[in-house]
């Protein structure tokens, strides 16, 4: 199976130190710093199209300040059990908090910036 | 019960199935769930569907050699563990030896947004890696139903859990299926029922005045016969128990031995030797009749024999039967001693019916007695319903049977009631049925017995009553009245009664005696009368015979001195009779 795509911004490899984050915290949210973490399953369409719409919306909304991981579960079992992973593709919003879960293809928008907590300009 | 056995069997070829290890339940399906299908085991809050998926697994790991997946929906890992504790189960241990894969899935539904099309891919793929891992052959999904509390969109949901059974039948896992039944009317919340279309399992759980009962029915077992009753099961320190524990049979080997009542004059009573061993004895009668005493000499016997007696009580606590039958001179504080006689005493109160039955089969199987007491089996009817003291009775005395055990049942009657009617339910089941009665009469109360039946001897139809004496419990011989068999003091009095006759007797006897002898003697003097006369008219005849013939020969002489004193010749007599003797020549 093709690994899909990873992308993230030039800081996600790093984790940002205790008193970034707090400073993140505390500034507005479109300073905030957001981990997300999207779980598929191989190669299936609903999986594809989650990928392709999560990244449209991060590169719209959050570019710049985002770090996206794509997760087959397919290759790692544990993974799904570890974050409670039950219904494919899931979205689990890390920070900032609260954790939030989103689950679906990702094409409900509307629905995706209420759980991600983005203001929708355009 | 052979054509059931016979059914049983050739679905067995055409379904295999999984033997759950379940106490009983085997038995009831044939065999064990569908193996490779789903089954759906559906009931309301508590009636141990949890249980019931724990126990299948853990018996199915630990005895059937097929590992299994535990995919927990409600309770989290430690729980459940805990839990599985409770029914002896060590699953940490059985995880560790990679015979059981235990996962919980929980997912918060606050924290849910639905942004489109979902699948359950993440419970499949978490399943087909805990499979993978221990080599599960058998799956629980308890309960996949909380799923529609967590996730949205339930046109998705249910379409996915279809997809989810088709895919643990077409992998060949052997998957349990638990689920609330929250309305009488349907098996479960969302309908997912009609995907399981191999086997349901309905567990119940009532409370009927204050004694709490589990039942368990099969819905639907396709493509086999099981049994179609409500069965009662248990849920204790050994898991699930589903009664009956054993099969209904009348299959049982029948014994020709026989063995002694303990009370000589009984055995007399039944042929000479007793009861058969192996057979259900049954000894009813009023308050106070003295059947725990007939049990008592029974046991007594059997320890003597040296073989090993279970004593049920449910009236009387140990301590106190041991007393009491110290009283009429049986000691059994010995035999328990000597650990050949051991009493199980409870109230019978203390639980269902069911309870009952287990705990004596359990005692039995781990005790292995010859002789089993129940006293007395109507205590039970405080629990129950006739109906089902008689169910248990027949599994009872049908598993009694099955091990060869002598049983014996007291039967407390009704003072007053219809003694035979009243227990003509439970009497078919037993092979001798010792009846034991208070008679009443001239204002007092006697014991009375009677062997109202024993199948396959001759028995006495005598009523006969009987005595707790010191020395235990004494036949006395029968009197019979113009009203029937006398006993107590009308039994005495015949007693003294017929001894005076019999004195009477023996003097006329010594009258008559008596008068023979006279007329003996009469006859003896009469002889001697006779013979006297004999003999003395025999010395008469005797003297005129001697008399005659010396008579004759004075004749003779008196002629030759006449010759003589006429000088007559004499030699012509000579001359003629020499010529008399020259002719002759």
């Amino acid at each position: 199976m093709k690994k899909p795509p990873k992308k993230s911004s030039p800081a996600g490899k790093r984790k940002p130190g205790l008193a970034g984050e707090i400073k993140q915290a505390a500034s507005h949210d479109r300073q905030a710093k957001y981990v997300l973490r999207l779980y598929i399953s191989g190669s299936t369409s609903k999986s594809g199209l989650a990928v392709e719409n999560i990244k449209r919306i991060c590169e719209q909304h959050l570019k710049n300040r985002y770090d996206l991981e794509v997760i087959d579960i397919y290759q790692q079992p544990n993974l799904a059990r570890d974050e409670q992973i039950v219904a494919v593709p899931t979205l689990i919003k890390r920070r900032p908090p609260p954790l939030r879960r989103l689950i679906g293809d990702m094409s409900d928008l509307k629905k995706v910036s209420l759980g991600l907590d983005l203001r929708m300009r355009e | 019960m052979a054509q059931k056995k016979k059914a049983s069997q050739t679905s067995f070829k055409t379904l295999p199935k999984a033997a759950t290890g379940i106490q009983g339940l085997d038995e009831i399906t044939g065999g064990g769930l569908p193996r490779g299908r789903p089954t759906l085991v559906s009931g309301g809050a508590g009636s141990g569907k949890t249980l019931f998926g724990l126990e299948f697994l853990v018996r199915g790991a630990t005895q059937y050699s097929e590992p299994g997946v535990f995919m927990s929906f409600e309770e989290s890992i430690p729980d459940l563990t805990k839990n599985a504790a409770s029914l002896g189960f060590d699953l940490e241990r059985l995880v560790a030896d990679k015979k059981l894969f235990l996962d919980h899935v929980s997912i918060t539904r606050t924290e849910i947004e639905e942004t489109g099309e979902y699948d359950l891919d993440g419970l499949f793929i978490r399943i087909a890696d805990a499979v993978q891992r221990v080599g599960a052959r058998r799956v629980i999904l308890d309960t996949i139903e909380a799923l529609f509390g967590d996730l949205p969109n339930p046109g998705i949901l249910r379409a996915e859990i279809r997809r989810l059974f088709g895919w643990l039948k077409q992998k060949g896992l052997t998957t349990v299926i638990t689920a609330e039944r929250d309305r009488p009317d349907r098996l479960t919340r969302h309908g997912i029922e009609e995907f399981v279309s191999d086997c349901v399992i309905l567990l119940d759980h009532r409370i009927r005045e204050e004694i709490s009962t589990r039942r368990l029915r099969i819905v639907k077992y396709r493509g086999s016969t099981h049994g179609t009753n409500e069965y009662p099961f248990l849920i204790d320190d050994q898991g699930i128990s589903v009664l009956p524990i054993s099969s209904l049979g009348l299959d049982h080997a029948a014994p020709a031995v026989r063995i002694s009542s303990g009370i000589a004059r009984l055995d007399g009573m039944l042929g000479g030797k007793g009861f058969y061993r192996g057979s259900s004895i049954l000894v009813s009668g009023g308050s106070g009749t003295g059947k725990t005493s007939v049990a008592a000499h029974f046991v007594d016997a059997a320890c003597r024999r040296g073989e090993r007696c279970l004593f049920f009580a449910f009236e009387e606590s140990p301590r106190q039967i041991v007393r009491n039958m110290r009283s009429i001179g049986i000691d059994l504080d010995p035999w328990v001693r000597k650990g050949l006689l051991l009493f199980q005493a409870a109230r019978p109160t203390y639980g269902g019916i069911e309870q009952h039955l287990l705990v004596t089969h359990r005692c039995i199987a781990s005790f292995h007695p010859s002789v089993v007491v129940v006293d007395p089996v109507t205590n039970l009817l405080m629990v129950s319903t006739l109906n089902e003291v008689r169910s248990m009775l027949t599994r009872l005395v049908d598993f009694l049977k099955t091990e060869g055990i002598t049983a014996i049942f007291t039967s407390l009657t009704a003072a007053g009631g219809a003694l035979e009617a009243s227990e003509a339910d439970v009497s078919s089941l037993m092979d001798s049925w010792l009846l034991l009665e208070s008679i009443e009469v001239g204002g007092e109360r006697n014991r009375a017995l009677l062997v109202l039946k024993s199948r396959g001897m001759e028995h006495s139809n005598q009523i006969r009553e009987f005595l707790l004496t010191d020395d235990g419990l004494r036949l006395l011989d029968v009197y019979l009245g113009p009203e029937g068999v006398l006993t107590g003091s009308a039994r005495v009095s015949q007693e003294v009664r017929e001894k005076a006759a019999g004195t009477a007797r023996l003097q006329e006897q010594g009258s008559r005696r008596r008068e023979l002898e006279r007329k003996r003697r009469i006859f003896e003097a009469r002889m001697a009368m006779l013979r006297a006369e004999f003999e003395a008219e025999a010395e008469i005849i005797q003297q005129t015979i001697s008399e005659s013939e010396s008579l004759g020969e004075e004749m003779v002489q008196d002629r030759g001195r006449m010759v003589r004193s006429r000088k007559a010749d004499t030699s012509a007599y000579k001359k003629e009779g020499r010529a008399k003797a020259a002719r002759k020549r």
